[in-house]
């Protein structure tokens, strides 16, 4: 690269891109071309400060200089400030490093996303990347689940399960294959951590799968990923293909000896295909029904074999608790709540995006400090944490800390860590009957609670809605949530309760009085 | 059932041949037969079924279960709106009904020119830029009406 030549970023995420980074990129590409000025545009992921998107990164000897948001007609201004030296222009944000949004953030497991060059395997080196699978290689097996027991790691798809102990079991099985499944279903409303991630730092995620891999003796990785996701998908097989190319994967993982392989599978657009046991029927190529446990995952998952599933967050973890240590990892936190958490604000918040932090800060310092209130510049009245499995909390709690034993205590989940927001203008009632009709699209119908249960729950807060018999249905409603909730075999029946009693518990105005519809 | 026309069985059988030595094949090969003919034909499914040496109605099944799988051909364009909760906090109903106005179809129709087909979808990672909508593989955020007549402007003068 000569000396004269500008480095410019212009995300290829899938969100920037949704609101016009490609025609930004193009438009920059040509503008320079006319005026005879060499630059070189990176495409990387977001950082996650989506209102600032299509944000525009251009290196300078004082940091990273940012312009946002950018659109197509902004770029011949743009040039003619000279924002490819860092000129001054409106819409120039500063060493986006200083932002206080960033610069307040404890980013682990996102510290590169938006930075790097996500399918360059040297960017990625150069970034402090595989120090972790350097590390692992060099230590035994029971050494790297140790270390994984020991950070506090538990999983970040939703369940908080111990990863460790995990795959502890997977390890100590005797079998003749064992599998990394990764689950990259993403479906809850409110999340696109693991989006981000996959479209911003893949490689981060392929090492952390390595090193499962390494750990617990499986020599076969499956990412499951769903197909609304066609940018996470782009960018994982070039990452994938990089890797390959570059032997940090295949039959000699880094000169080892030691055999790790990677593939991408697509979901098909089914919610319960994000259960791990129908994911791996899924994975499988069969119909997404759940499989009744026991036996678990990790001793008869995939194919019947000893199988890992973890969440995307909970593998892209794993390569800074083996490069720095797993006390350097457990320092954050509070409680059993070890390490960080990427929390996601999403809906009607002014600034929407990720906010990777220690577990421990309020909903409140969440909602308003970083998120701005909301977008409509209307009161909150309620946000539901943990995707549409997850309870609604209305303003009176939003001193509750983020920690999975705090929301517990208020009936709540912190699930993968998606917060929607609702203004004022919200009708919890039909809050109430939309989890119950998600539920009803969903299901995989192996319980009658579910199935059925579902569909008359849409049918009794359609009543409700309409002002009928309120008391009498309200009655029949807790009913069917205590038969959905007792009865069914997964998550999605038997949580879909919480949405709709949390909703009347706390919004108990929008289901009674309903006269007004009529 | 309409019997597959000789190009629809030969992309069958190269798309079963590019995978069958694949564990757990059978979603990539149908995800393959969708993308190349625009739907899984009826009379593909025998056809899978033999290669894989597994029913019918265990391909049948498979098909029926996975919402993005279909069984009917389909407009040129797939529009998929999202219909969660973090696109309705921002106005997806009123979105939905405008985009169901403009096009005069509702979900899982086509529109009388072929273009476009209209199908719900539950959450496209797009939640800090609600609504958000799924033309094939391009993304859209914060689709308000207006944004989207300007949007349907640009996809008629693309094609
Ligand atoms: C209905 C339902 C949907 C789920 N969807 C997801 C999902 O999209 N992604 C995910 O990682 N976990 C999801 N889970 C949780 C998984 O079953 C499982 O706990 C998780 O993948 C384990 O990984 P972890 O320990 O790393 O979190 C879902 C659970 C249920 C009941
Ligand atoms: S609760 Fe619903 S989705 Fe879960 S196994 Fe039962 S029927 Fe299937
Ligand atoms: S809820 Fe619509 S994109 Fe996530």
């Amino acid at each position: 690269m000569s000396a004269l030549t500008y480095e410019i970023y212009v995300p290829r995420d899938a969100s920037a891109l949704s609101l016009g980074a490609e025609s930004v990129a193009r438009a920059i590409a040509a503008e320079a071309r006319t005026r005879q000025i060499e630059v070189r545009i990176v495409r990387n992921g977001s950082r996650g400060l989506f209102w600032l998107e299509p944000l525009v990164e251009v290196v300078t000897p004082a940091g990273r200089v940012a312009y946002g948001p950018v659109t197509a007609r902004d770029v011949p201004g743009l040039f003619d400030a000279g924002f490819h030296k860092g000129g001054a222009h409106p819409l120039a944000l500063g060493n986006i490093a200083e932002h206080p949004y960033l610069k307040t953030q404890q980013r682990l497991t996102f510290e590169r996303v938006g930075v790097i060059d996500p399918v360059s395997v040297s960017d990625y080196v150069a970034h402090g990347g595989y120090q972790g699978l350097r590390n692992a290689l060099a230590m035994s097996q029971a050494e790297v689940v140790q270390a994984v027991t020991d950070s506090g790691l538990r999983g970040r798809g939703g369940a908080a399960f111990p990863t460790g102990i995990k795959w502890k079991t997977v390890l100590d099985q005797n079998a003749p294959q064992k599998y990394i499944a990764c689950n990259a279903d993403e479906g809850d409303s409110g999340t696109f951590a693991d989006r981000m991630l996959m479209e911003g730092d893949p490689l981060m995620l392929v090492e952390g799968m390595t090193i499962a891999g390494l750990a617990v003796g499986a020599t076969q990785g499956y990412i499951y990923l769903r197909c609304e996701y066609p940018h996470a998908y782009r960018a994982l097989k070039e990452a994938i293909a990089a890797a390959y190319q570059a032997r940090y994967l295949g039959a000699d993982v880094m000169g080892s000896g030691r055999r790790f392989d990677l593939e991408v599978r697509l979901g098909a657009g089914a919610y319960v295909c994000g259960e791990e046991t129908s994911m791996l029927e899924s994975l499988e190529g069969k119909r997404g029904e759940v499989r009744v446990r026991p036996p678990l995952p990790a001793i008869k998952g995939l194919f019947g074999q000893p199988t890992v599933v973890n969440n995307v967050i909970t593998l892209a973890s794993v390569p800074v608790i083996v490069a720095k240590g797993a006390q350097h990892y457990r320092d954050f936190g509070m409680g059993k709540s070890r390490g960080t958490l990427p929390i996601q604000l999403a809906g009607n918040i002014k600034h929407g995006g990720l906010v990777e932090r220690a577990f421990g800060l309020t909903l409140k310092e969440l909602l308003y400090d970083y998120g701005g209130g909301s977008a409509t510049g209307r009161p909150i009245r309620a946000i539901q944490v943990g995707g549409p499995l997850g309870a609604y909390i209305p303003a009176s709690q939003f001193d509750v800390q983020v920690d999975y034993e705090a929301l517990a205590g208020i009936g709540a989940l912190l699930g993968h860590g998606g917060i929607v927001v609702f203004d004022d203008t919200v009708d919890m009632a039909r809050m109430a009957r939309y989890a119950m009709e998600f539920c009803a699209i969903e299901s995989c119908g192996k319980c009658t609670p579910c199935r059925i249960g579902s569909t008359r729950g849409v049918e009794v807060m359609d009543r409700i809605i309409q002002g009928i018999d309120t008391e009498r249905n309200l009655k029949l409603l807790e009913d069917l949530c205590e038969t959905m909730l007792q009865g069914s075999l997964c998550g999605l029946g038997g949580m879909t309760p919480y949405p709709v009693t949390s909703a009347l518990k706390h919004f108990s105005e929008d289901f009674r009085a309903r006269a007004r519809d009529h | 059932m309409q019997a597959l026309a000789q190009a629809q069985r030969e992309a069958v059988l190269r798309i079963l041949e590019a995978h069958r030595a694949r564990p757990g094949a059978l979603l990539e090969i149908l995800h393959g037969v969708q993308a190349e003919l625009g739907f899984i034909p009826a009379a593909a499914v025998p056809v899978i079924a033999q290669e894989l040496n597994i029913s019918r109605a265990e391909v049948h099944g498979v098909v029926t279960f996975y919402h993005y799988f279909r069984s009917h051909p389909a407009g040129r364009h797939t529009l998929r709106i999202c219909q969660a909760e973090a696109c309705q906090s921002m106005g997806a109903a009123a979105l939905t009904a405008h985009v169901k106005q403009r096009l005069g179809v509702d979900f899982h129709e086509t529109t009388p020119d072929g273009r476009f087909t209209l199908e719900p979808v539950y959450c496209l990672g797009n939640c800090a830029c609600s609504p958000a909508l799924l033309k094939d593989e391009e993304l859209c955020g914060r689709v308000t009406p207006e944004r989207f007549d300007e949007l349907l402007a640009e996809w008629q003068r693309d094609s």
